[in-house]
């Protein structure tokens, strides 16, 4: 029997290991497949004393034929996983190198235990199972969670460079192969035009996502960021399209010579498998977001939906062939936009990491596979052929990079420097797609297969260690410019802002730009599309998100820092307002705090992060328990004088998400249940209770139950230090209050309703002014400390 | 314009005021007597001719830009009646993008420039401070495209954005300090790390070019 994998399993493993051996039970051939003898398997497992020549019924037998495929598999994953894990405990290593060194340094050595002990490996890789199953899962990632505003803003540059980059270096490196081989010393003379270009399309297909981690961590600006970002996307869909097509043409003209008209069928070809499969990923993004939009009484299916409807768009356009991979990234690109509006929050939590789960597992599996092959038998070393290609790619790179972005720069606005060619040129860094491309090669076009494979992966493992190593160390010698973008409000107004300018000065020059481009597309998109796709349809503005999210980011930061006390502001002056907040029902009370849970931990992203490997990680889980030990030490107090607010969840929740939106719709009255989500942290079921903070029917905006909000104006800055702080302890006293375990609410709804502005001094009592929501209100009744006062949850309206 | 030389001899003039190159200088031209409707000078009203400057958020802000006369360099406050094609020019040369070739200092004196004129249409009434309540004004100017948010949420924004402002400009305030307004130098802070470069520019060129790139 084969050995195992040697791992934290291994005790295990050698134990069972040791009784097969010792109960000499089913045998395990060497056989490829589990399938070898499927009469002889069901017997001898479950030992029936049937007509089998078993003698006896064994006590304890051992099949490991029978379960050898998935479990090497699940070995290897969990391998590279732990591997992974070390990789980021330890400090230096993500910087030094990117992660896919480690997972073809893992691969290596698996590859090594498989070849030394002659196991055979499993099969996991054959040309449908790499098209059909895992393929997929990592275009669809990068496809999903690509930043789309920059991408489309440099849509131009991206296309250019990216599909004519492709092409050049394919065909250069092809031709240029084509050429040594012609010289008869190296003894490549079999190898035909076809078979280079074949090889050059192959080669020439860049992995650069490693890459892009490095630079997110040296901060480099955006646009050089978008460049490689875009490149990995659409490269993998140029190189398979081009690859299929070469297939075809050596699968037709064997011996024979190549027509024009065959070439240029081949370009028409090209142009309609791109188009063709974006179109197909288009339709089905919006089919699924149309779908999405009704799913709000079974939002366990989300996730599914959105998955499958991907996955289908990609065998769909496969069917037809057409590109699936542009199919999948297109399909994602549509869809995201209005199923993250559409799906409730745990759903959209659950295909983010889904999304990275399946990626990263066959990523995984691929560099195994990679590093199973390449220690082997299956090498053939031609030195000739390999130094060429790892010259070529690296002069073709060159020459693409620099003639191409020498042309688009005359267009650009926003010239590429020299250094971020340099930078761009230098991230070339092939990866897992080449090898995959290369190893399903069918042998019989292509006899001199092991000599590409070779050539492939020393090409990889070159570009990925060496490259993939001193880029980090490039950038920052360099000096390459760098982003500055950090969140604030104030950034986003003035980019807003200036982009309304922008339009508005180019409409007054007559001039058509891409912004005009874009305004265009998002009034048909607000116009049609979004009341078709969308739920309830609320635009949403990114001012207002952002908005929000700081403010939870910086009420978390109160809370952890230690609130001031509840000092006396000055009296407001003219400016200010007092803000009056009728009493809430119970329920909203538990909504609201829900909501608001909901929003302190589950803030979507909206910066350019595009990390392959993580995901964000989401607001320390230290802050809850502090806020959370906080809230119940008060909760006890307020309880003990009475403020008591009931509790529990009532049944029949819906799960619909928090859309960072104002509760006044013009909904008809009735309830409006806007249910917020909660989940991760404190383990607790996520099931929330309907919420029904919308139970008036609003006329106009200002009737939100008269709520009125305080606002400090600037003149009354008083706190020290943080601008945010204001009226934040009147914040932390309804979270205290909100006591009870395992909701932790900052404060309730923030303050998109209705502004009244009335002055109204008369009725405070103390629930007023709680600034529901407001962050900004100011705590202007002094002594109120944080346990004597009501929370103001515990009003209704 | 009158006898072709001495339009040459303006042309060069503007060239050198203004930085534009002649071609654009005509183009421009062409431009300012569409909207003038063969006059020499536009004013207020002729801007209602752009339709698609309508649906602009901020359409009053930016015409009002065009008249202001801080940005006209031609006074410390208030609004001109109407301007000439020179004055036309002057404003658009606010949007010329910054030449990365030029040295280090000019390179900063024309984002100050510009961000200048930004400034100029946050500060409406000309004191020189953006206040509190010349921001809110912006803001739900900005947000006043969507029907769907209050005008309590443009408050807060903008008072969430002076609080920033205030913590960026000032940083820690003693208790009974008061946050006037944003001065110019103060909004030179902000904008510090924003790359102004390349959002404020527009690309003078064929009428009929599509830009694609950026």
């Amino acid at each position: 029997m084969g050995l195992q994998m040697l791992v934290p399993f291994g005790p295990w493993s050698w134990l069972f290991f040791l009784v097969a051996l010792k109960c000499g039970g089913a045998s395990s051939d060497l056989n490829e497949s589990t399938n070898a003898s499927p009469q002889h398997e069901p017997d001898v497992r479950f030992a029936a004393a049937g007509s089998e020549p078993a003698e006896t019924v064994s006590v304890f037998a051992l099949d490991y034929d029978y379960v050898q495929i998935p479990y090497e598999v699940t070995l290897w994953i969990l391998l590279a996983s732990l591997a992974k894990i070390g990789f980021h405990l330890s400090h230096r290593l993500p910087g030094l190198m990117p992660e896919s060194c480690l997972l073809i340094l893992v691969g290596a050595l698996v590859g090594a235990i498989i070849f030394g002990t002659d196991h055979k490996s499993p099969p996991v890789m054959d040309s449908s199972i790499y098209f059909l199953y895992l393929l997929p899962p990592i275009v669809l990632e990068g496809g999903y969670f690509m930043p789309t505003r920059p991408f489309f803003e440099n849509i131009g540059s991206i296309l250019w460079w990216a599909g004519l980059g492709a092409l050049i270096n394919a065909f250069g490196i092809g031709l240029s192969l084509y050429l040594v081989c012609q010289v008869q010393a190296f003894g490549l003379s079999d190898v035909n035009l076809l078979h280079n270009l074949l090889f050059g399309s192959l080669i020439s297909a860049v992995d650069p996502v490693a890459v892009l981690a490095v630079f997110e961590e040296a901060r480099v600006n955006q646009q050089l960021y978008m460049m490689i970002f875009g490149e990995a996307l659409l490269n993998d869909g140029i190189s398979v399209v081009l690859y299929n097509i070469l297939i075809a043409f050596t699968k037709m003209h064997k011996f024979e010579d190549i027509e024009p008209v065959d070439i240029l069928a081949g370009c028409a070809r090209f142009i309609i498998v791109g188009c063709g499969g974006v179109f197909f990923g288009v339709i089905f993004g919006f089919i699924s977001a149309f779908i999405t939009r009704f799913t709000q009484n079974i939002s366990a299916i989300e996730p599914l939906i959105v998955f499958m409807f991907s996955y289908l768009s990609y065998l769909v356009a496969e069917t037809l062939y057409l590109s699936g991979i542009l199919a999948i990234t297109a399909c994602a690109v549509t869809m995201k936009k209005y199923v993250e509006e559409n799906v409730s929050q745990t759903s959209y939590t659950t295909i983010k990491y889904f999304m990275k789960m399946l990626s990263s597992v066959s990523e995984t599996l691929i560099f195994m596979f990679m590093g199973v092959s390449t220690v082997g038998k299956n090498h053939e070393w031609n030195w000739a052929f390999v130094c060429f290609t790892l010259a070529f790619c690296q002069i073709w790179r060159a020459i693409s990079v620099f003639a191409l972005f020498y042309i688009s720069n005359q267009f650009r606005t926003f010239p590429f420097s020299i250094k971020d060619q340099c930078i761009i040129f230098y991230s070339g860094v092939r990866g897992a797609g080449s090898f995959s491309l290369a190893f399903l090669l069918p042998l019989s076009l292509f006899p001199r297969k092991k000599m590409f494979v070779t050539a492939t992966l020393v090409v990889i493992y070159f570009t990925v260690f060496i490259q993939g190593i001193t880029i980090g160390p490039l950038v920052r010698y360099l000096d390459v410019r760098k982003t500055n973008k950090k969140e604030s409000i104030n950034e986003e107004l003035h980019t807003r802002l200036m982009d309304h300018l922008k339009a508005g000065i180019e409409d007054v020059c007559g001039q058509w730009s891409h912004y005009q481009v874009r305004d265009k597309f998002k009034k048909f998109d607000h116009k049609y599309l979004r009341k078709i796709l969308i739920r309830e349809n609320l635009p949403k503005s990114s001012i207002v998100s952002l908005y929000k999210k700081l403010e939870m980011k910086q009420a978390i930061e109160m809370a952890e820092t230690g609130i001031l006390s509840s000092t006396a502001f000055s009296m407001p002056h003219q400016a200010q307002r007092i803000q009056e907040t009728k009493r809430l029902s119970p329920e909203d009370v538990e909504s609201m705090r829900d909501i608001l849970t909901h929003n302190m931990y589950q803030v979507r992203q909206r910066t350019l992060s595009y990390n392959k490997y993580n995901l964000k990680p989401q607001t320390s889980e230290k802050q809850a328990k502090e806020i959370l030990i906080r809230r119940q030490n008060t909760f006890r107090e307020s309880a003990r004088k009475g403020h008591s607010l009931p509790w529990g969840k009532p049944a029949g929740t819906r799960n619909i998400r928090y859309l960072s939106f104002p509760y006044s719709r013009p909904q008809p009255a009735g309830r409006d249940v806007r249910v917020a989500e909660f989940t991760d942290h404190d383990g607790s079921d996520a099931e929330v209770p309907t919420i029904m903070f919308n139970t008036h029917s609003p006329t106009g905006s200002l009737q939100e139950g008269q709520r009125t909000q305080e606002i400090i104006p600037m003149k009354n800055l008083h706190r020290g230090g943080k601008p945010a702080h204001l009226g934040y302890q009147r914040n932390r006293a309804q979270e205290e209050q909100l006591g009870g375990g395992r909701r932790v609410v900052l404060r309730p709804k923030p303050l998109f309703h209705a502004v009244d502005e009335d002055f109204e001094s008369g009725e405070e009592s103390e629930e007023e002014a709680s600034a529901i929501g407001s962050r900004w209100s100011a705590e202007h009744r002094p002594g109120r400390d944080l346990q004597g006062s009501h929370s103001p949850l515990l009003q209704s309206k | 314009m009158g006898a072709t030389h001495s339009a040459s001899e303006e042309v060069r003039e503007l060239e050198g005021k203004t930085g534009f190159s002649s071609d654009q200088i005509e183009q421009l031209h062409r431009r300012f007597k569409h909207l003038s409707g063969d006059q020499p000078t536009i004013r207020k009203e002729n801007f209602n001719n752009i339709p698609d400057l309508e649906l602009n958020p901020i359409r009053s802000k930016i015409v009002r830009a065009f008249f202001d006369n801080r940005n006209l360099r031609k006074g410390p406050s208030g609004l001109a009646d109407e301007i000439n094609f020179e004055d036309f020019l002057t404003i658009m040369s606010y949007f010329r993008p910054i030449d990365t070739t030029m040295d280090e200092e000019r390179v900063q004196l024309c984002r100050k420039e510009k961000l200048r004129f930004l400034f100029h249409m946050y500060d409406s009434d000309s004191d020189g401070r953006i206040t509190l309540e010349e921001y809110r004004n912006v803001v739900e100017e900005l947000l006043s495209g969507n029907p769907h948010i209050e005008k309590g949420s443009a408050r807060s924004i903008a008072d969430g954005a002076m609080m920033e402002a205030a913590s960026v400009c000032v940083g820690r305030m003693e208790p009974d300090q008061v946050y006037e307004g944003i001065t110019f130098d103060d909004f030179l802070k902000i904008w510090q790390g924003i790359d102004i470069e390349t959002k404020m520019h527009v690309r003078f060129l064929n009428m009929e070019t599509i830009a694609l790139c950026h």
